[in-house]
């Protein structure tokens, strides 16, 4: 593997960013929204609630982790997309670089630029609510760790259904984290769901952080046996994720897919 | 006779049922330029991007300096490079910024100086910070051009290089990429359907039609083989009556 081509696909991503307003105010306008909403939403529960309820770390903590979910899953699909809208795949792909290059570019681009809401993330929520994620103890780890994959994995699979089915597939993946957020139960504990969205639950490993997480500021006992079923899950899922790009990137070369991405006049 | 650099044979797409490139075998050596040429949908693009990976073939083998494109794809694809007319770089890039990462991405040194080299080259250098997406469609396709010669490549594909140029900067570019050629006996495979620009520039032309190479041979003598007046009338019965020209 050549870091120097990795680290092209992040650079791309970098110039863009230094020189685009539109593509730095995304990075995190929507955690901060999140965070006055939920924030504000909590502190006022707070005062209605029964004493002795804290819902900043329940509700706003689990709200946070969710936005870093999305923000890694989105940073991966976003570095792929510019290929996309810029029609970049013949000149990319006709380059040296080998796919385990490129997703390893998107998956670094993704945390280059995450990193950045993420700080932000964390700094207003010590700022304004007096929140720190480091409330949780050291099972904030493998919190993240999960929804870390988690996202890195969605994202290679969402990028691989664009390349299979086209530039317009773009817009079942913006929706992709709403869909499965009531799966997950970032919110209410997975138990108050019937028994079929409970059977997919099991299947998504955030469900078993936000579970472990109310576990934690309820007083209760980590699983740690669902944390490490959650990591063998996510790595299940990059795996998967992984053949899905790898396959669809054979299709769209025996297909000519690649090269009509950017040329559709074939001779 | 230089060294071959490149060597297609028997190369065949398929698809669907539609055979777009059907077992054509060439070659073409160090610091020759082998025009490839025939109608939209002859299979020029197509054989190009076998050639460059980005198509898998259905059969058939591509070598360059030996090494067969589909087993040592990235060591094939660091010594060749391309352009076409319409794979603009990205347009939300400056020149430099595009330049520098496809330097990256093909393994480039300290590729700064070299850059800078090609800017000149190109005569680009008051356009080194401007978004490629604001050039004029020559200014992008000189662009391309320093971007495929960012490598010092030994095989050149060049889809139809010049098709958004005025002939004064066309002429420019031809007898640059000539001296290119010539410096660093690159291989060249180039599409056009100029066919006074392939008359001036190719030592060499192969004639496609329906996927099939039909005549091969020098651009200078060829028409006149064929009891033609220059090549491009050639090109006109390629194009419309290919049995009649079909050898052997």
């Amino acid at each position: 593997m050549s870091f120097i081509r990795v680290g092209a696909i992040v650079l791309r991503q970098l110039y863009l960013i230094r020189t685009s307003f539109s593509r730095v105010l995304p990075l995190f306008i929507w955690v901060a929204v999140d965070i006055l909403l939920w924030g504000f939403l909590t502190r006022y529960l707070n005062t209605v609630a029964a004493a002795g309820f804290n819902f900043v770390p329940a509700m706003l903590g689990a709200v946070l982790l969710w936005d870093f979910f999305i923000r890694i899953m989105q940073g991966v699909t976003m570095s792929f997309f510019e290929d996309v809208w810029s029609r970049n795949f013949l000149n990319v792909f006709s380059t040296p670089i080998s796919l385990r290059e490129y997703l390893a570019g998107m998956v670094l681009t993704s945390i280059v630029t995450s990193s950045i809401g993420i700080a932000v993330m964390f700094l207003l929520a010590v700022w304004i609510f007096g929140f720190s994620f480091l409330s949780y103890g050291i099972v904030i780890i493998p919190f993240l760790l999960v929804l870390f994959m988690f996202g890195i994995a969605l994202g290679i699979a969402a990028s691989a259904l664009v390349l299979r089915l086209g530039p317009a597939a773009e817009w079942f993946i913006w929706p992709i984290p709403a869909i499965i957020s009531p799966f997950v139960g970032v919110l209410y504990p997975i138990s108050v769901l019937p028994q079929w969205m409970q059977a997919v639950s099991r299947a998504l490993p955030p469900s078993y952080v936000f579970e472990s997480l109310r576990a934690v500021v309820f007083g209760g006992r980590v699983s740690w046996a669902h944390l490490f079923l959650s990591l063998g899950l996510t790595l299940l899922y990059i795996f998967l994720s992984c053949l899905f790009f790898k396959l669809t990137y054979r299709h769209a070369l025996n297909s000519g897919l690649i090269a009509r991405y950017s040329a559709e006049n074939l001779g | 006779m230089a060294e071959k650099v490149l060597s297609v044979n028997k190369l065949q797409k398929v698809f669907g049922g539609i055979v777009a490139v059907n077992d054509i075998s060439f070659e073409v050596a160090g610091g020759e330029i082998v025009g490839l040429l025939g109608p939209n949908g002859a299979g020029k693009t197509t054989t190009i991007n076998m050639i460059l990976g980005v198509i898998t073939p259905t059969a058939g083998t591509v070598r360059v300096n030996g090494m067969d494109i589909v087993t040592s794809r990235s060591k094939v694809l660091e010594r060749t490079n391309f352009t076409a007319a319409y794979t603009p770089l990205p347009g939300n890039l400056t020149v430099y910024q595009n330049l520098h990462i496809f330097a990256l991405l093909y393994g480039v040194k300290n590729s700064g100086p070299h850059i800078n080299a090609l800017l000149e080259r190109f005569d680009l250098k008051k356009f080194r910070n401007t978004k490629c997406g604001v050039l004029s469609s020559g200014e992008q396709t000189r662009v391309g051009l320093a971007k495929a010669m960012l490598n010092n490549p030994d095989l050149l594909l060049l889809d139809e290089p010049t098709a958004s140029l005025d002939p004064a900067i066309a002429r420019d570019i031809r007898a640059n990429i000539r001296s290119f050629v010539t410096s660093r006996d690159c291989a060249v495979l180039w599409t056009s359907h100029n066919m006074h620009e392939v008359a001036a520039v190719c030592d060499r032309v192969l004639f496609l039609s329906h996927g099939n190479i039909l005549l091969e041979g020098d651009p200078k003598t060829l028409p006149r083989q064929h009891q033609k007046a220059d090549l491009e009338d050639l090109f006109i019965q390629v194009a419309r009556e290919p049995l009649s020209l079909k050898e052997g």
